[in-house]
């Protein structure tokens, strides 16, 4: 698994690359209540935003940590938002990600390095 | 930006307790108050509908008005500033008010209480120092005494009777708006939830372990900042500074309620609050915008600024405070909508993130009210 500083999660499976956000994410953000997911098959570059979370308190919104196609979105999130307080690191995963080189998640980094970012 | 000075926040007598519970400190109309505790937002606000939840609302302006003439010339001195009846409030009773401008806006809106010899009054934080000077520049034979050393609490929810009847025998048979005076305890039957439920008065030397023997009564569980604002919008009910404000007339904000009969043309006190000419004008032909209640139909929150447009692209209003209703289990908001478009039932569209999503005009409240009337 490795960690953005945007405090998603990246975790490869097969040749795609599956992100969520963080239990520290999620606890921060307080309960979600909107989940609004991207289309798949759409291209995207690092950066940009791609979901929109709205807790009780705010919008906010994920970045693709990448380049990559879209290639499978969680429409679990869409009808159970709270899906993402409840299991962040799990079920609630939000896109898979296909990438030409899996070697670019190198950059980011690991459980440790993680958390001293947030400790 | 280091050196940037950041207001000195102001400190309340129950932050211990706060932090001894987990509440999450942050920076509120200059004080340092509970956003949550540890359940979180939509677990506190479920809680305060399903049993009963304790509000540290201190920050809130509490100020005694003492006649140095006659009580009638208190009441009438108040009324100058409120399109409001204070006349005819019985004693032991509170009633909604709002202190408005020579244009017709709303300089803040309190609860006032007629306790005999004198009214008590509760105001908004953010508007606390604005509203002792108005009322100290507006009432000249009048003692204006900002209460500088209790706590206030709210209450709330169907286990808030049972709660506060244990710790202050004598509560239960109050009924909505009733105010009585317990020793030291002051007690309103009121609150701004939209539950049955009290706020009380406490000396601060005492107000910790008042909090404390409520928090033991069962069902009672101390509740952040961030529900009251989402029970509040759920019940309908103004926050000043987003929908009400200078610039928004009692009538536009569908608080006509609030202005008893006595006050309006033909009444036996007819005008003579600021802003009359606007207030009474708007009475007559209806304002030309109105808050209502929106729902938008999909599961995005409409937030406060998102932009309101009628179904062919004119643009009809703004939301003003907007969110995730817990108890409605929808997102909801209310705004300002042209007169035109704001029948119930109307769609519009409001803009988020760039895209117009579909939004009806809805009744308020979005939770009924369950006061003990």
């Amino acid at each position: 698994m490795k960690y953005t500083k945007e405090h998603e999660w990246l975790r490869v499976e097969g040749d795609l690359v599956v992100v969520g956000i963080t239990e520290h994410a999620a606890t921060q953000l307080g309960d979600v209540v909107f989940v609004e997911l991207p289309e798949v098959e759409t291209q995207v570059a690092g950066g940009d935003e791609v979901c929109v979370i709205e807790s009780v308190k705010a919008a906010s919104d994920i970045l693709a940590p990448i380049d990559g196609e879209i290639v499978a979105v969680n429409e679990k999130l869409v009808d159970s938002p709270s899906l993402v307080n409840e299991d962040p690191m799990g079920a609630a995963w939000f896109f898979k990600l296909k990438v030409d080189d899996l070697s670019v998640l190198d950059q980011f980094m690991d459980e440790d390095e993680y958390q001293d970012l947030i400790g | 930006m280091a050196d940037l000075e950041e207001p000195e926040l102001l400190h309340l007598g129950l932050e211990a307790l706060h932090e001894a519970l987990g509440g999450k400190m942050v920076p509120f109309a200059g004080y340092l108050m509970p956003v949550q505790y540890p359940d979180g937002v939509l677990k506190e606000h479920l809680h305060t509908r399903s049993a009963a939840g304790l509000f540290d609302v201190s920050h809130m302006g509490q100020v005694i008005l003492r006649p140095r003439g006659s009580m009638e010339e208190l009441k009438l001195a108040f009324e100058a500033l409120m399109p409001v009846d204070v006349l005819g409030l019985a004693e032991g009773q509170q009633r909604y008010g709002l202190f408005t401008n020579d244009a017709g806006g709303i300089l803040d809106d309190l609860m006032f209480t007629n306790r005999g010899d004198h009214l008590y009054v509760v105001v908004n934080a953010a508007c606390k120092a604005a509203d002792i000077a108005h009322m100290t520049a507006g009432m000249p034979g009048v003692s204006v005494e900002p209460v500088m050393d209790r706590a206030l609490l709210a209450l709330q929810g169907p286990a808030a009777e049972a709660a506060l009847e244990a710790v202050v025998p004598g509560v239960a048979a109050m009924r909505f708006m009733d105010h009585r005076v317990f020793g030291d305890i002051w007690v309103s039957r009121s609150g701004y939830t939209g539950e049955d439920g009290f706020e009380v008065s406490v000396p601060e030397a005492q107000a910790e372990g008042f909090a404390r023997k409520l928090l033991a009564q069962p069902g009672v569980a101390p509740i952040g900042l961030g529900a009251r604002d989402s029970l509040r919008l759920e019940a309908g009910l103004c926050l000043y500074g987003h929908d009400i404000d200078t610039t928004t007339s009692p009538v536009e904000a569908n608080l006509v309620w609030a202005i008893q009969k006595a006050r309006k043309a033909g009444g036996a006190r007819e005008g003579g609050f600021p802003g009359a000419a606007r207030i009474l004008k708007e009475l007559a032909e209806g304002p030309e915008r109105l808050r209502v209640g929106l729902r938008p139909e999909g599961r995005a929150p409409m937030r406060e600024g998102v932009e309101l447009f009628a179904e062919d692209g004119t643009p009809v209003g703004r939301v003003t405070s907007g969110g995730f209703g817990p108890s409605v289990n929808a997102p909801i908001a209310m705004g300002y909508v042209a007169r035109a478009h704001a029948n119930t039932g109307t769609t519009l569209m409001g803009e988020v993130r760039g895209k117009r999503l579909p939004v009806t005009v809805a009744e308020l409240p979005f939770q009924p009210t369950t006061y003990k009337r």
